[in-house]
């Protein structure tokens, strides 16, 4: 079976102003809901006591809120997580009372009022460690696009590692974008799937950079933009396939990974259809504006010529 | 073109070899165990003592599947949780406080396995359930109470050399002595200097004309104390943990001044929570040899006193009265007594406590004194020495110990017995079992479904090479389940998610040879160089794709913390195998499946 076969290449440089603006409008609207709606952090950052407990039965929702009331608890928050059976209940960091003592007197009262009542995870973070997991995750992330930059500037030039990682942060900034307008919960978890994306997407990038070096070398009398065309039409069925793989796997987590890996399968799912159309649609054509030419490359292509023959 | 040589070929072999062996122990699955040490380091656990556990086991009619005397413990393994847990009721109720009797979950991988160090992953406490705590060490705690130590400190050398002061004071982190005479202030600021070392002296002018000296810990100082204190808080965890019966806690330092506890398998997180959070004394007593020991339990215990039970179970008289607390200890450590060569602990008393010892022992010299370890209103005498003589300076040998062993676990108790500082827990997670095994079978769930699906869409869209792209997708995971289970790391949720979504990024690599080698024999060249230009050419991109995405699961390892590290070190292990796999295993079967054929016609790449 072969899907994708493409006779002539398709011109996606002249529809470079195109798709870079659908990513412009996009990434706009990303960091507007950023802004105005904020991510809903999950307790990882803000601190305070997640607690998750099971009922052989349905739980009763309202019951369980009079006792949280009942000791003193009205800021808790309680839901239904995943199966009726299941309560989620959150409860904001107080002053004075420790997570030990807090999560105990929760559930001496849930049992106090349905014996059959399981513990099945308590979370508290307290809020100095929030903080610093919010740091190091800035952190991680910083350090992460410079690493992925260098190795690119290195390996290429740096006209593809600059595209590279405005195509990439893009990407994430779509992400997270996504999560503040649902406001979906961002946790630790999220976290790794957003740098995973990070990763993934570049790449992308390499993949077709590295055809774009390689088209370099061997037309000669080729344009920059038929160049890159080139390389984006001959990588395509690969990158259709490999995202497909991929996806794959993910919604095999989204759908059997449980309400712990929900958040995580989904970022990764924007991230990846996402990073499909920005390592093609947005890195090549930044590339080519930023002014790429053979010279660029091919200089040290010389050189390897001059070493390889004796 | 297309051959491998030999051994490449036995390296292949080898490494599948080694992966198979080393991820052949997480099949067998775990089953419920029980596992009995001593509470002492001293103690041993012997044939014997494995006898006695297993008639009991026997009289109680518990069955079980083995019992295996091991290095330092017995471990007896149950068919079923049920049974292990009536079994460590049973146990830990007849074998009393002298030992730990805890659960624990014991591979079922076959003796010779284990022999060769084949061990099933090490799963982290959100798969295999249990709690995580994080606790903060009150560091300024820890120096307040250092400084109002000096303070006393100071106050009797100041007394002691006569030295005339208005008053010794602490104020934040620093002790401040007032003087009316310049004169007494150069003597104090000479004695001080002489004999605390650690502290820095300065003079001042007090608020109201008073002449004020201001010692301050200088920071070797200060760092001494934390270190110190986090330590010994380190120590007093582990014997608190011994406690709880768990079977293979962690408790590590981690930055300067917090303390990781992890208790695998733990059920009641409350008691756990209980007893992390206690608070123990030690208590320096004299023994009462006025009065006989009473006969019988119901006898009346002389005024003043309490009978105690020692270690050896000699009941011991102690008066009521104490001489000291364990907060005038400074250190203890195990050594040897000069003039007998018997084992001894030395103890190291601060100014204070040094003086009220000096007195106390020079006007019992040949009576007993006892030390005693209260905690939660439970007081044991851990030992009650002969006085032989004054002792001052404060430095102090308690002899008597039986052996080497039992002077380090005394002196370890001397410091450990209570908390040097203050602690808070500052985060806490906590898995229930069940929801550990719902996790596992999620992790696994998914990766399972998603590596069936990814392995029906390579068969059909690139039949043959697919099918080789689907096994050395299978060696791929063999291989990092067997470098998981050989390196023991800590796999948790996002690591299995990790294993998920590297096997769903791993298969690139193939899908770039396979549409390569498409390619190549699209422009027409012979089926055999097409494979070989395939290979050669999508090396690269693989080798640049797999390097962007190994600098992000190092920074991830380096920064990330919780969740992110477990998803990080499953991700960078997984590129690894996949570069090994993907690479040189799927070519190594392409070599051996059309190398070997001269007029190869057709490549079934679809």
């Amino acid at each position: 079976m072969e899907l994708f076969r493409i006779k002539h290449d398709i011109p996606f440089m002249s529809y470079g102003r195109l798709t870079t603006s659908i990513s412009l409008v996009t990434f706009i609207l990303a960091i507007f809901f950023l802004a105005t709606k904020g991510l809903n952090f999950g307790v990882d950052f803000t601190g305070g006591t997640v607690m998750e407990v099971a009922y052989p039965h349905p739980a009763d929702i309202t019951k369980i809120r009079k006792s949280m009331d009942s000791i003193g608890l009205n800021e808790a928050s309680v839901q239904n997580f995943g199966t009726s059976h299941d309560v989620l209940i959150r409860l904001p960091v107080k002053k004075g009372v420790t997570s030990a003592k807090l999560s105990e007197s929760v559930l001496t009262a849930l049992k106090k009022d349905d014996d059959a009542v399981t513990m099945r995870r308590i979370e508290f973070v307290g809020p100095q460690v929030g903080e610093e997991l919010y740091d190091n995750g800035a952190m991680a992330l910083l350090l992460v696009s410079l690493g992925i930059m260098g190795y690119l500037a290195l390996r290429f030039e740096w006209r593809f590692a600059v595209s590279a990682i405005i195509a990439n942060m893009h990407d994430v900034v779509i992400i997270l974008g996504f999560f503040a307008f649902f406001q979906w919960e961002f946790n630790l978890t999220v976290l790794a799937a957003v740098l995973a994306v990070l990763g993934y997407s570049v790449n992308e990038s390499v993949v077709v950079f590295d055809r774009v070096r390689e088209n370099f070398r061997k037309m000669r009398k080729a344009s920059v933009a038929e160049i890159i065309d080139n390389a984006i039409t001959r990588t395509m069925s690969r990158t259709i396939i490999t995202h497909a793989m991929t996806q794959t796997m993910v919604l095999s987590m989204l759908f059997f990974g449980g309400e712990v890996l929900h958040n995580f399968a989904l970022a990764l799912t924007i991230g990846i259809l996402f990073g499909i159309y920005s390592s093609v649609l947005v890195a090549s054509p930044i590339v080519m504006w930023l002014g790429i030419s053979r010279d660029d490359l091919v200089k040290v292509e010389k050189k390897e010529a001059a070493d390889a023959t004796p | 073109m297309n051959r491998y040589p030999l051994w490449k070929y036995i390296f292949i072999a080898v490494a599948l070899l080694l992966g198979g062996l080393y991820s052949l122990p997480n099949l067998f699955g775990e089953s419920p165990a029980i596992q009995i040490t001593t509470a002492k380091s001293a103690g041993n656990v012997d044939p014997a003592l494995m006898g006695e556990v297993e008639s009991l086991l026997k009289q109680e009619k518990l069955a079980y599947e083995t019992i295996a005397l091991e290095k330092n413990s017995i471990k007896v393994r149950f068919s079923d949780p049920d049974t292990q847990i009536k079994a460590k009721d049973l146990v830990a109720n007849k074998l009393g406080s002298g030992y730990v009797v805890a659960l624990n979950l014991l591979s079922r991988s076959p003796a010779w396995l284990q022999g060769i160090g084949a061990l099933p992953m090490y799963l982290g406490l959100d798969l295999r359930g249990g709690v995580h705590f994080l606790l903060q060490v009150d560091m300024k705690a820890a120096i307040d109470k250092a400084v109002e130590r000096y303070s006393g400190d100071i106050r009797s050398v100041l007394r002691e050399k006569r030295i005339a002061y208005n008053g010794v004071s602490r104020e934040g982190q620093s002790v401040q002595v007032k003087f009316k005479d310049a004169a007494e202030l150069a003597k104090a600021e000479n004695e001080i200097g002489k004999n605390f070392p650690d502290l820095t002296v300065k003079e001042a002018e007090g608020s109201n004309g008073d002449k004020l000296l201001v010692a301050t810990l200088g920071l070797q100082a200060q760092k001494r104390i934390q270190d110190f204190a986090l330590k010994q808080n380190i120590t007093t965890l582990h014997n608190r943990v011994n406690e709880l019966g768990v079977a293979e806690p962690i408790i590590q330092q981690q930055g300067l001044d917090r303390i990781v506890v992890q208790l695998p398998g733990v059920q009641d997180t409350a008691k756990a929570k209980e007893i992390l959070g206690r608070t123990a004394t030690l208590e320096i007593r004299l023994v009462d040899e006025d009065h006989p020991i009473p006969a019988t339990k119901n006898d009346p215990v002389p005024f003043g006193d309490e009978l105690y039970i020692e270690r050896n179970g000699i009941p011991v008289l102690v008066k009521k009265q104490v001489v000291l607390t364990g907060e005038y200890i400074t250190d203890a450590s195990p050594g040897i007594e000069q003039q007998t060569g018997q084992s001894a602990v030395h103890v190291n008393l601060d100014g204070r406590g040094a003086r009220i010892f000096k007195q106390v022992t020079r006007e019992n010299v040949g009576k007993r004194m006892a030390i005693l370890l209260v905690e939660k209103g439970l007081t044991e005498v851990i030992t009650a020495p002969v006085i032989r003589e004054e002792i001052g300076g404060g430095r102090v040998q308690i002899t008597g110990m039986k052996n080497v062993q039992e002077a380090t676990d005394v002196s370890l108790l001397l410091r450990a017995g209570a908390l040097a500082a203050p602690m808070d827990i500052v985060e806490e997670r906590t898995v229930g079992p069940s929801m550990g095994e719902e996790n596992i079978k999620r992790g696994v769930h998914s990766t399972l479904w998603g590596f069936t699906a990814i392995a029906i869409m390579m068969i059909l869209y690139y039949l043959v090479m697919g099918g080789i792209s689907v096994l050395a997708l299978g060696v791929n995971l063999l291989l990092l389940v067997a470098v998981l289970s050989l390196l023991q790391a800590t796999l948790t949720l996002p690591g299995l998610a990790a294993i998920a979504l590297t096997l769903g990024m791993a298969i690139d690599a193939n899908v770039l040879i396979n549409e390569r080698i498409r390619e190549e024999l699209r422009n027409g060249n012979s089926p055999q160089a097409a494979i070989h230009a395939g290979y050669d050419r999508a090396f690269d991109t693989i080798l640049d794709s797999n390097v962007t995405t190994l600098i992000v699961g190092i920074m991830l390892f380096s920064f990330g913390s919780g969740p992110v590290r477990g998803f990080a070190i499953v991700h960078v292990l997984g590129i690894l195998t996949s570069m090994f796999s993907a690479v040189l295993v799927s070519r190594g079967i392409v070599n051996l499946v059309y190398g070997h054929r001269r007029k190869l016609t057709h490549v079934a790449i679809g």
